[in-house]
């Protein structure tokens, strides 16, 4: 006998799932797993382990990682800004947010590379007042990053803060707690789960970026390569099979640091009672 | 503590939440501020707190101007509506907040709170609660926490508004009385907000009845039952049957009693308990039909209509105890006659 569900629909939805998990997701990913497990295990280990291979992926996951930092807190502010206090052209400047995810990210790359670029708008005033040189460097390609993941810090904790309930806020006052400890003690720990997400989809993103970085890179091989552009070219030297070995530990990497993420993050839910 | 409210006034927008309130509450007291949703009593409890600054007057707490000082170093304890608690702390860690955020010089040993707390947790009887989180308990349980809370700090005020809105009937009597009784234990001066007047005449030692933002009376609950100062208090507080001079005949109120010294104004209110039925054929009295009783346990309440009376004025409400009414053998549609032995006169 089969017990019926109170939700109905249940097993259309979820053949629907699947299949689309199958369709979008999981076939593209196989087939990658399968170009390169044509090559050898020798031959896989060789090409990762080329010092070129190393750098990028050092360039990919570190820029990424402070850029998805720093989107972190700038989009923090920039959330609680928008979300906390009123104030003139308040829908126009969170309209402004999304314009990353609307931007084609090659418009977006050329755009920083010219303000940054040591003769450009910006590039030229940091250069003459602090010396520091930004396109061309992996500062840029951390630059550029922000850029794209700002809007995913915001969005992910602009909700949370919208929902966030002010009375706790007066309760910890009312306790005697200041300012800086009903942040610390009361706002921080009920957003910090949104917080990490918002930063981890910033930081997924800016692994698999390519269109903003290459323009503002400089792409110098060791120095601000990035993994997406180095599978690219090894797929215009027709190197199918080495540019699938590096998309797949670039992936298997991806998955370890994000599955890292999510156990944190229910780590952080379970500490704050919220599962 | 005592409290002192001078001419407090504020607005919000265009609208006058508090018009030149003045209160004075005295030490150990535990008072209701009783009104219509919108009178303004949440704010007013909210600038006692700080939460809230008055446009005008001052706020004094025992003898002391505190009106500018932040709510975080007035010694008060709040209890809000929806409770409010930390939602990612457990029970415990909730409780223990105010005594950890404290001035490193001031705050006591983490042993010290922990003894602390549980004494807390006995005292609102949920020591076993103590690992759970605010979203694992139930309403009542969530109120009892969110005052063990704000009990932590040793206010020399506590300010509740409106303890017993979120919880269901039974749950609400319970902690009515429990209520009271731990103020009886503590004597901490305690003010709660509430819109319901049963709850205020049962729980509080003093009543404040609000409207539209000003005090409309302030006193012990039988005195605001018993006398009421206008119109207002006395529509509000209990039920009540209002005649208008004006529109009822006049032979049928002298033969209720109502009349038999002179009006001092043109509305009479007159407590349902106040008025007495006599089977129509008894006495005098004027004469109406029974139409409809409800049962309120040890009371019955009778409806009545005033046939010679149109309009709202018509129905008129009794109530007496259920041998009385016994005794009296009615059916629907009886025609009975009432005398009024009571009436509040007001303009």
């Amino acid at each position: 006998m089969t017990q019926s569900n109170i939700m109905p629909g249940f097993r259309p939805a979820l053949a629907y799932t699947l299949f689309y998990l199958c369709l979008v997701v999981l076939i593209p990913l196989s087939t990658l797993v399968f170009k390169s497990l044509q090559l050898s295990w020798t031959d896989y280990l060789e090409i990762i382990s080329n010092t070129r291979v190393v750098s990028s992926f050092r360039v990919s996951f570190g820029t990424s990682l402070i850029a998805a930092l720093v989107a972190g807190l700038f989009g923090f502010v920039i959330a609680w800004v928008l979300v906390r206090y009123p104030f003139p052209g308040k829908r126009f400047l969170d309209a402004l947010i999304d314009l990353p995810f609307a931007l084609p990210t090659a418009v977006a790359g050329v755009i920083l590379a010219t303000i940054f670029q040591p003769s450009g708008l910006l590039g030229k005033w940091l250069m003459s007042s602090f010396g520091v040189q930004v396109a061309y460097k992996p500062l840029g390609i951390v630059v550029a990053l922000i850029f794209i993941g700002i809007p995913f810090v915001v969005r992910t904790i602009e909700p949370v803060l919208q929902e966030f309930d002010t009375t706790m806020e007066e309760a910890a006052s009312s306790l005697g707690a200041t300012r800086l400890q009903v942040f610390t003690q009361v706002i921080f720990p009920n957003i910090f789960p949104a917080l990490l997400t918002g930063v981890s989809l910033a930081f997924a993103r800016g692994v698999g970026e390519y269109g903003s970085v290459i323009f503002i890179a400089g792409n110098l091989p060791y120095v601000s390569e990035i993994v997406p552009l180095l599978i690219i070219t090894k797929l215009e030297q027709y190197q199918y099979a080495g540019a699938t070995a590096i998309a797949l530990t670039m992936l298997l990497v991806s998955f370890l640091l994000l599955l890292i993420v999510n156990l944190l993050q229910l780590w952080a839910r379970r500490r704050s009672g919220q599962i | 503590m005592s409290i002192l409210l001078n001419n407090i006034s504020k607005n919000f927008g265009k609208f006058a939440a508090l018009y030149d309130v003045s209160l004075e509450i005295p030490e150990g007291e535990l008072v209701a501020l009783l009104g219509p949703s919108g009178c303004g009593k949440t704010t007013l409890l909210r600038i006692i707190a700080g939460l809230e600054t008055p446009d005008f007057g001052r706020v004094l707490l025992s003898g002391e101007d505190k009106t500018e000082q932040h709510v975080s170093r007035r010694g008060i304890g709040f209890v809000f509506q929806h409770y409010a608690l930390f939602r990612h702390m457990t029970v415990f860690d909730n409780i223990a907040f105010g005594l950890r955020v404290k001035p490193r010089k001031e705050r006591p040993t983490e042993a010290f709170i922990s003894k602390k707390v549980h004494a807390l947790l006995e005292l609102v009887q949920l020591d076993w609660l103590a690992d759970r989180f605010p979203d694992q308990l139930s309403g009542g349980q969530r109120q009892r926490i969110a005052l063990a809370r704000a009990l932590a700090v040793e206010p020399s005020v506590l300010l509740l508004d409106e303890p017993f809105g979120a919880l269901d009937a039974s749950v609400r009597k319970d902690l009515r009385q429990w209520l009271r009784n731990l103020h009886q234990e503590l004597h901490v001066t305690s003010i709660f907000v509430t819109h319901d007047q049963e709850e205020a005449m049962e729980v509080a030692s003093q009543v404040v009845v609000l409207n539209q933002g000003r005090i409309e009376q302030q006193g012990a609950p039988a005195d605001i039952y018993d006398h009421p100062a206008n119109a207002f208090v006395s529509k509000f507080i209990g039920q009540t049957n209002i005649f208008d001079l004006s529109e009822t005949e006049s032979n049928w109120l002298q033969r209720a009693g109502i009349l038999a010294e002179k009006p001092q104004g043109i509305f009479a209110h007159v407590r349902p308990h106040h008025i007495d039925i006599v089977k129509a054929e008894e006495a005098s009295g004027s004469p109406v039909t029974l139409k409809d009783w409800q049962h309120l346990g040890a009371t019955i309440r009778v409806e009545l209509f005033n046939p010679q009376h149109n309009g709202a004025g018509a129905t008129l409400f009794a109530e007496m105890p259920n041998e009385r009414f016994r005794e009296l053998n009615l059916t629907k549609g009886d025609r009975v006659a009432v005398h009024i032995k009571q009436a509040h006169w007001f303009n």
